[in-house]
């Protein structure tokens, strides 16, 4: 069926629910709003106040008490209203959701999901259009994906729920409005990519684009307009930036030999850095040109009036094509 | 409850009668029918501006706005409690308390349109921007506070936040820190009765003022939408502040009309009756029903007040129509005091990238303005 982004993980939602009573949503404003952008609408009327809880507006609140649910057994998925917001959580997060298995050895983990609507691309005020992801990243311990499309939001919000290791569950908020057709039913629980597995979206010859959440789009826009500049763009969705896919970049970069990577997120120390370096590695002697970097500036996130300028846009991965082909 | 009234803090009823309060009536002894008519003119105006700013939203010249129809009484009485030397830590919804610190209504929007992250000069009204991250307004009152106290200002610091934000981790070290160092701040909590979709009910299973007990400070509830009410407990708590007796929180009763922001439909989540009901206790009315028994009103009045209303509103409109869009290099413009590096270099590679020429991107030093 035709459905949004936003429905689509309202779908995935809904199923995870059902299939398993221990599973709960918690988070500000999911109940009778169905969340800010309407992720949880009508969940709370259908599967009741204590299975998807409109909790107090207190972020550490929310992870440092799904943790605890999730040592009685539960899997929590808390929704962070916006990225801004995460950080009061932050503290939960990484020294206690992260680290409790490894602490443990094994005896105790949190299968918690940790939804968060990321990045900007709304024209909203600060706080509201953040990339933290570098940060969890970072983090031993943390699974962090992002889907970039409907289908992949159903499927990837059902396995990240499914599995036994805390996941930061990334949104691209500005494509909550995308439209796609999903079959639901086909993709069933488990089926889809493996959650830890990038795809390739277009085949090329010439490049090689990574890319995740909001900017997949960006990229398959740039891709086409270089098609019909007769450069030939191969798109990759990395999905999962907690473990990177590495073998699928490594494979395409083989065979186009140059790779630009493009986030949302400043570049200086982001995950840019990390695939540079990796590829760099693996494809030293395939490598026609350095791995270029098109992201955001390493600046606060602008006023709304300036995001355009700070996100990157087809033009901006268009012109480190045209500098990697120079080289 | 020890110190504590078991019923909200009134002065003024609905209908516009006195109640008979003798301890809180005296700290608003003063109060003339001209400072009341003071008063009804600020909100008057504030309310104007606020409407103006939901037009303006409307009409796509503002990204956003967080409407405080309704809470004019809890604003203005607060901030008519204030002295111009006192330092004002505000949440998002602040503007009429902004007006009354002198906030020229021209600056009231550039954040809500998007050209910027701020509105006025904080340090020219002692007043600050608004602040997003709900509750952590708290703490920074409070560390300004005790600095207030170590360069021995006498001056009292208020914190505005509201009845969601006080279930924060940040508002509870806030007040830990603030009764432990005896820091000269005022915890106002405008208990607006929702957090966007949630009930107060969701926060608290007990009025938010008491928790103050708990901390080892007094804490009053409040009619927020009685001014007269809020200008006396704020005057008190102010002025124990001022004097060195520490810190105090007020809990105003008020109710938001509006959504919670322009983005938001609150016929999702509450009843038309309820609103309705608060309709019924508009602050601004009380007032004028306050004058009209007292014999102090008339319309020449009444048209000074709606002619001053609209010009003020006038200037909010047109200020915010003509500010113009920021020049894509101000994005690198004040990330640092001093130059850095990395930001050169971006701005440098962007201009070039921009205007395709080298020289004009290396034409301007960083940080220095336009
Ligand atoms: C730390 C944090 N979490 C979530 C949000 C999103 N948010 C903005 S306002 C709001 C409700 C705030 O309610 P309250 O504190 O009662 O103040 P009011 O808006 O009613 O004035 C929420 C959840 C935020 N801004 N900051």
């Amino acid at each position: 069926m035709i459905t949004t982004f936003a429905a689509s993980l309202n779908v995935g939602l809904r199923r995870a629910l059902e299939d398993d009573p221990k599973v709960l949503l918690m988070g500000e404003d999911i109940g009778r709003l169905g969340g800010v952008f309407r992720v949880t609408d009508t969940l709370q009327k259908d599967f009741g106040d204590s299975r998807v809880i409109d909790t107090p507006l207190a972020e550490s609140g929310i992870v440092g008490t799904a943790f605890g649910m999730a040592l009685r057994g539960y899997r929590p998925v808390c929704e962070i209203q916006f990225d801004g917001f995460v950080y009061p959580a932050f503290d939960q997060i990484v020294s206690h959701v992260a680290k409790i298995n490894f602490r443990t050895q094994g005896k105790v983990h949190a299968p918690l999901t940790i939804r968060i609507p990321f990045g900007g691309g709304i024209g909203s005020v600060e706080h509201h259009s953040e990339s933290p992801e570098a940060y969890f990243a970072h983090t031993a311990g943390l699974r962090v994906v992002t889907p970039s499309n409907p289908a992949d939001a159903y499927s990837m919000i059902r396995q990240a729920i499914a599995l036994d290791d805390p996941v930061i569950f990334f949104e691209p908020k500005r494509r909550y409005w995308d439209k796609a057709d999903v079959d639901f039913d086909a993709l069933g629980r488990d089926a889809g990519l493996p959650l830890d597995r990038a795809r390739v979206c277009t085949t090329g010859t010439d490049a090689t684009v990574v890319a995740y959440g909001g900017t997949v789009a960006t990229a398959l826009s740039a891709a086409k307009i270089a098609a019909e500049e007769g450069h030939s763009l191969e798109v990759i969705d990395l999905r999962s930036l907690s473990p990177i896919d590495f073998d699928t970049v490594e494979e395409s970069v083989a065979k186009t030999g140059r790779l630009i990577v493009t986030h949302e997120a400043p570049v200086f120390a982001g995950l840019g850095a990390e695939i540079a370096a990796r590829i760099t590695e693996r494809c030293f002697y395939q490598l026609e040109a350095p791995v270029l970097r098109v992201g955001g500036f390493d600046i606060p996130y602008p006023p709304a009036k300036l995001e355009k300028h700070h996100l990157p846009d087809p033009d901006r991965i268009l012109a480190a094509v045209d500098r990697s082909l120079a080289a | 409850m020890p110190g504590q009234p078991d019923y909200p803090v009134q002065l003024v009823q609905p209908d516009g009668r006195r109640v008979l309060d003798p301890e809180h009536a005296a700290l608003v002894a003063d109060v003339g029918p001209e400072q009341l008519r003071a008063l009804y003119e600020d909100m008057a105006i504030t309310r104007r501006i606020d409407i103006e700013g939901t037009a303006l939203q409307r009409q796509g010249q503002l990204g956003l706005w967080a409407p405080l129809l309704g809470q004019e009484a809890a604003q203005v009485g607060s901030a008519h409690a204030l002295y111009p030397d006192d330092y004002v830590f505000c949440s998002y919804r602040e503007a009429a308390v902004a007006y009354c610190r002198g906030v020229p209504p021209t600056e009231l929007t550039r954040l809500w349109r998007g050209v910027a992250h701020h509105c006025w000069d904080p340090h020219a009204v002692n007043m600050t921007n608004p602040n997003i991250v709900v509750g952590s307004q708290g703490l920074h009152a409070t560390g300004y506070a005790f600095a207030a106290h170590l360069d021995g200002a006498e001056i009292a610091t208020i914190a505005y936040f509201g009845d969601g934000a006080s279930s924060q981790g940040d508002i509870a070290e806030a007040l830990g820190f603030a009764a432990s160092w005896s820091a000269p701040v005022v915890f106002f909590c405008q208990n607006n009765h929702w957090a966007i979709s949630e009930p107060v009910r969701v926060q608290s299973a007990t009025p938010i003022a008491r928790r103050a007990y708990g901390y080892g400070m007094p804490g009053v509830q409040v009619d927020g939408n009685d001014v007269l009410a809020v200008l006396a407990v704020t005057r008190q708590a102010v002025a124990r502040a001022r004097s060195g007796g520490g810190p105090s929180f007020i809990e105003a009763l008020t109710y938001r009309m509006g959504p919670h922001t322009t983005a938001d439909d609150p016929t999702r989540y509450r009843s038309a009756a309820e609103t309705e009901q608060w309709a019924r206790r508009d602050p601004i009315d009380r007032v004028r029903r306050l004058l009209e028994r007292e014999g102090h009103w008339d319309y020449a009045f009444e048209l000074r007040v709606t002619e001053h209303a609209d010009e003020v509103a006038h200037q909010v409109r047109t200020a915010t129509i003509d500010l113009p869009d920021p020049a894509p290099t101000e994005l690198f413009d004040h990330v640092y005091t001093t130059p850095h590096p990395l930001i050169t270099e971006q701005r440098r590679e962007y201009t070039e990238y921009l205007t395709g020429d080298p020289d004009e991107a290396s034409a301007r030093p960083e940080g220095v303005p336009r």
